[in-house]
C-alpha cells in the first residue's frame, strides 16, 4: 500500500506562478480525476511531480510513501514508481518500443545485473495480449510517425510493463476519437487494482464515462477548488466551468 | 559468421564452446584503452624528422634501395607541400613535426605465437582482448604496437588457400613483385601532405593478398595500438583481392591519453580486381589528443565492389574521406560512416566517389553526432564525368546535435555531368531535444543512458549492417562517450 502526498505545492515556469498551493493525497487502488479549464495548471502539476527541469517548485512538497521526492532527478522518481503518461509523447527515431522498454527495465536493475531477455519478451508479449496489441507493434520506433491513438497505446503499454505505483495521466484523452479513447480506458481499467494509484488529468467528462473515478477534483487558477465523487464530474458537465467560476466569485465576495 | 562446423575446426580448444557460439565474441575492448606500459624500445629513431630519420628507419628494416629512394622522394614532397589550411582547420598548424618520434619498436619480426610476444606488449593486448578475439571468430590477426607488428598470425585453413596476411615490412620483403605492382598506385605519394608524410616514414600496417576466387569466410583483423608519448604511427596497408575473391578486413585503434599530442597518419590502399569484393571496417577510439589524418582509397575494377565502414570516435582532429575509384564497368562503391564529436573534438570526415566507367554505382551514408562543443564536418566528392552513362550515386548525410553548442557543417561536392547519369542527395539535421531526454528519463533511464539511446537510435540503420561484434562494441563506446558528457 503506497501513498502519494502533494502538500501545498507551488510551481512556477520561469517567473510565472502556475500551481498556487495544491494539496492532494492519493492511495494505491484509488483513481482520482482532476478536471479544469485550459490553462489552469493541470499539466504543470503532473510534469512538476515527474521532475521536468523547466518547472520550478517554489514551495510545498511531494512525498512518496512519506519521503520527499523533490531532491530526485526525473529518472530516480520514475524508478521509484512515478509514471507520467504524456499528453504529447516524444518520438525516438531508430529505437524500437521493445528495445526502449528493455532499456527502461534494465535501468531498474542493480549494477552488473543483466536482464533476462527471454523472460522479458515473455512478459512483454503477455502484456500486449492483455491489452490486445498486435505483436508487430513493438518493433516500430517509439512514437515515430504514430497516429494519436498509436501514441496513447504506446504509453499504456509502457505503463503496463513498468508497473508504477502511481500513474499521472496528462490529458490522455485529448485529440482521441472514440475508438482510441476506448483503448486508453480499457488499458487503465485492466491495470486498475490495489497496487496502482491513478491521477487522471482531463478537460472533458467523456473519459470518465469509461474510467469511473473514485474521487473528482476541480482545479481552477492553480488550486483545487472543489472535490467530490464521480457525480461532481457529471454536474460539471451539465453546468460547465462557469458554474465553478461563479461559485468562487460568490464565496470571495 | 560461418557455420558451426567451420567454427569448431578453425578454433583451438576453448573452455566454453557452447557459450561462445550462443553469444558471439564482443569486439575488442577499446573502452579499456586509456593505459600504457613502460616499454624498453630496442629501436628508436629519436625525435624529429630529417633524411637521417628516414635512413634510420630504412636501415633498421633492411629495406631494398628502391624503398629508401621512394621514402626520400616522399620526404621532399612532404616538405614542399603546404598545410591544407586553406580549406581545412587551422588546428593542423599545432602539429609540431619536430617534436614527434617517428619510429619505435622492439624488433622488426612479429611473433607467430602468442607465447613469444614480449610480456609488456602481451599485457597490453591481453587487456584489450586480442587473443580471445582471434580464437573466437577471426581468420587472422595482426597486432601493431607503435611502429611494428608485435604479433601476426593467420589460421592454417586460410593460409592453405593461398591467402597472404603479413605486415607491410614483411610484405615488401617476401612478396616484392606483387607489393610493388600496386603500392602507391591507388594513393600516390603526393596525393596530399599526409600521404606524403606516410610514404616517407611508413612502418607496419597490413599486406593482404587473396587469390583468384578465394572467399575468406571469416574477417581478418588488425589492431593498432599507440603506447608511447609524442609518437607518430604511420602504418601502410595494401589489400589486393584478385578476380572473384572476397575478404573482410577490420581494424581497431586505441591510444592512451597523454598530455601531449600524438599523430596517426595511415595510408590504406585497396585493389578489387574483376568481380572481387572488399569490405573494410574501422572502429577507432583514439584518445582526444590524437591527430588522426588518414588517407584511404580503393580501386574497383569491372563488377567489383568496395565497401568502407568507418566509425570515428575520439581523437582531437580526424580528417578522413575514404574513397572508391570506380574504374571498371558495373563497379560498386560504398561508404558508410559514423562520426561522433565530443567536447574538444573535431570530426572532419566524408567520402569520395570517382566514377570512371559506365554503369557504376556509388552509395554514401554519413551520420555525424556532435555533443557539447564537439564539431562535425562532412566533406564529400562525387564525380561523374560527361562521357559516362548509366552511373548512379546516392548520398545521404544526417547530423544529430546534442545541445546547442555543437556545430555541424556539410560540404557536399557533387559533380554530375551529362544527362545519362543520376544522383540523389539528402541531408538532415536533427536535435536531441530536452523534451526527448525528459521523456526517456521519465521511463527510468539516466540522462546519459537517454542520450546514448537517442544516439544509438540515430545510427541504428547503419549499425545493423556491421558484424555483430562491432555493433556491440560501437554501442559500448557510445555509452561511454555519453556517460562522460553528462556533468
Amino acid at each position: 500500500m503506497s501513498q502519494l502526498e502533494i502538500k501545498d505545492l507551488h510551481v512556477s515556469i520561469g517567473e510565472k506562478p502556475i500551481v498556487k498551493g495544491l494539496t492532494l493525497t492519493i492511495h494505491s487502488g484509488e483513481v482520482h480525476a482532476i478536471m479544469g479549464p485550459n490553462g489552469t495548471g493541470k499539466s504543470t502539476l503532473s510534469k512538476a511531480i515527474a521532475g521536468h527541469p523547466d518547472y520550478t517548485i517554489t514551495s510545498g512538497d511531494v512525498l512518496l510513501d512519506g519521503a520527499s521526492i523533490l531532491g530526485q532527478e526525473a529518472d530516480e522518481r520514475a524508478r521509484a514508481g512515478i509514471f507520467l503518461a504524456f499528453q504529447y509523447p516524444s518520438e525516438i527515431p531508430g529505437v524500437s518500443i521493445a528495445n526502449f522498454l528493455r532499456a527502461a527495465q534494465q535501468a531498474r536493475m542493480a549494477e552488473g545485473e543483466e536482464l533476462d531477455a527471454s523472460a522479458y519478451y515473455k512478459r512483454l508479449y503477455s502484456k500486449m495480449d492483455l491489452l490486445k496489441i498486435d505483436r508487430k507493434f513493438t518493433s516500430r520506433s517509439v512514437n515515430d510517425g504514430f497516429s494519436g491513438g498509436e501514441k496513447k497505446r504506446c504509453e499504456i503499454l509502457q505503463m503496463a510493463m513498468l508497473e508504477p505505483k502511481f500513474a499521472l495521466m496528462d490529458e490522455t484523452d485529448s485529440g482521441l476519437d472514440i475508438d482510441a479513447l476506448r483503448i486508453v480506458a480499457d488499458g487503465v481499467n485492466t491495470m486498475r487494482g490495489p497496487n496502482l494509484g491513478v491521477l487522471l488529468i482531463t478537460h472533458y467528462q467523456r473519459l470518465l464515462d469509461h474510467i469511473v473515478p473514485d474521487h473528482v477534483h476541480v482545479m481552477y487558477d492553480g488550486r483545487i477548488v472543489k472535490s467530490g465523487d464521480k457525480s461532481l464530474a457529471l454536474e460539471l458537465e451539465a453546468k460547465g466551468y462557469d458554474w465553478i467560476k461563479k461559485e468562487l466569485a460568490a464565496s470571495a465576495a | 559468421m560461418s557455420s558451426l562446423s567451420d567454427f569448431t575446426t578453425l578454433s583451438p580448444p576453448v573452455h566454453d564452446e557452447a557459450t561462445t557460439v550462443d553469444h558471439p565474441a564482443v569486439g575488442i575492448d577499446q573502452t579499456a584503452g586509456n593505459f600504457s606500459y613502460k616499454v624498453d624500445y630496442a629501436f628508436d629513431a629519436g625525435t624529429g624528422l630529417s633524411e637521417d630519420t628516414i635512413r634510420y628507419i630504412s636501415s633498421v628494416k633492411k629495406e631494398a634501395p628502391w624503398i629508401l629512394e621512394f621514402r626520400l622522394a616522399a620526404l621532399k614532397k612532404f616538405l614542399a607541400m603546404p598545410m591544407p589550411t586553406h580549406w581545412a582547420t587551422k588546428d593542423l598548424e599545432n602539429i609540431d613535426f619536430q617534436k614527434i618520434r617517428y619510429y619505435l619498436s622492439q624488433g622488426q619480426k612479429p611473433k607467430r605465437t602468442w607465447d613469444e610476444v614480449p610480456d609488456d606488449i602481451k599485457k597490453t593486448f591481453e587487456r584489450l582482448g586480442i587473443p580471445e578475439q582471434e580464437r573466437k571468430f577471426l581468420a587472422g590477426v595482426e597486432a601493431q604496437f607503435d611502429s611494428e607488428a608485435a604479433y601476426s598470425n593467420i589460421k592454417d585453413v586460410v593460409a592453405k588457400q593461398g591467402v597472404i596476411f603479413v605486415n607491410s615490412t614483411e610484405g615488401l620483403r617476401e612478396h616484392t613483385a606483387l607489393f610493388k605492382k600496386f603500392f602507391g598506385k591507388v594513393i600516390p605519394t603526393g596525393d596530399n601532405k599526409f600521404s606524403a608524410l606516410n610514404s616517407a616514414v611508413f612502418s607496419g600496417g597490413s599486406f593482404i593478398y587473396v587469390p583468384k576466387g578465394v572467399k575468406v569466410a571469416q574477417p581478418l583483423q588488425a589492431y593498432f595500438r599507440i603506447n608511447a608519448e609524442n609518437f607518430g604511427q604511420f602504418e601502410r596497408t595494401l589489400i589486393i583481392a584478385d578476380e572473384g575473391a572476397e575478404v573482410t578486413y577490420m581494424e581497431g585503434c586505441t591510444a592512451p591519453k597523454f598530455s601531449t599530442s600524438t599523430l596517426h597518419s595511415a595510408v590504406v590502399e585497396l585493389v578489387a580486381l574483376k568481380g572481387a569484393k572488399i569490405q573494410y571496417i574501422t572502429v577507432q577510439n583514439w584518445a582526444n589528443n590524437v591527430f588522426n589524418l588518414v588517407t584511404k582509397r580503393g580501386v574497383a575494377h569491372e563488377d567489383a565492389e568496395i565497401k568502407w565502414i568507418d566509425c570515428n570516435i575520439g581523437s582531437r582532429l580526424t580528417m578522413k574521406y575514404p574513397g572508391v575509384v570506380l574504374k571498371g564497368e558495373r563497379a560498386r562503391g560504398e561508404v558508410i560512416s559514423i562520426a561522433l564529436a565530443n567536447d574538444g573534438q573535431h570530426q572532419d570526415t566524408g567520402a569520395k566517389m570517382i566514377h570512371a566507367a559506365n554503369n557504376t554505382t556509388s552509395n554514401i551514408v554519413a551520420k555525424s553526432i556532435s555533443v557539447g562543443q564537439g564539431r562535425s564536418t562532412y566533406r564529400g566528392v562525387v564525380h561523374i564525368p560527361k562521357h559516362l552513362k548509366g552511373c548512379k550515386n546516392n548520398t545521404e548525410c544526417d547530423a544529430l546535435l546534442i545541445n546547442t553548442n555543437s556545430r555541424t557543417d556539410t560540404y557536399p561536392a557533387i559533380t554530375v555531368r551529362g544527362d545519362k547519369n543520376s544522383t540523389q542527395h539528402e541531408a538532415s539535421v536533427s536535435k536531441v531535444s530536452e523534451d526527448m531526454i525528459f521523456y526517456m528519463q521519465q521511463r527510468g533511464l539516466t540522462e546519459a543512458q537517454a542520450m546514448s539511446l537517442a544516439v544509438n537510435g540515430f545510427i541504428n540503420d547503419l549499425a545493423r549492417q556491421f558484424p555483430m561484434e562491432y555493433s556491440v562494441e560501437l554501442k559500448r563506446l557510445i555509452d561511454l562517450e555519453m556517460e562522460g558528457s553528462v556533468g
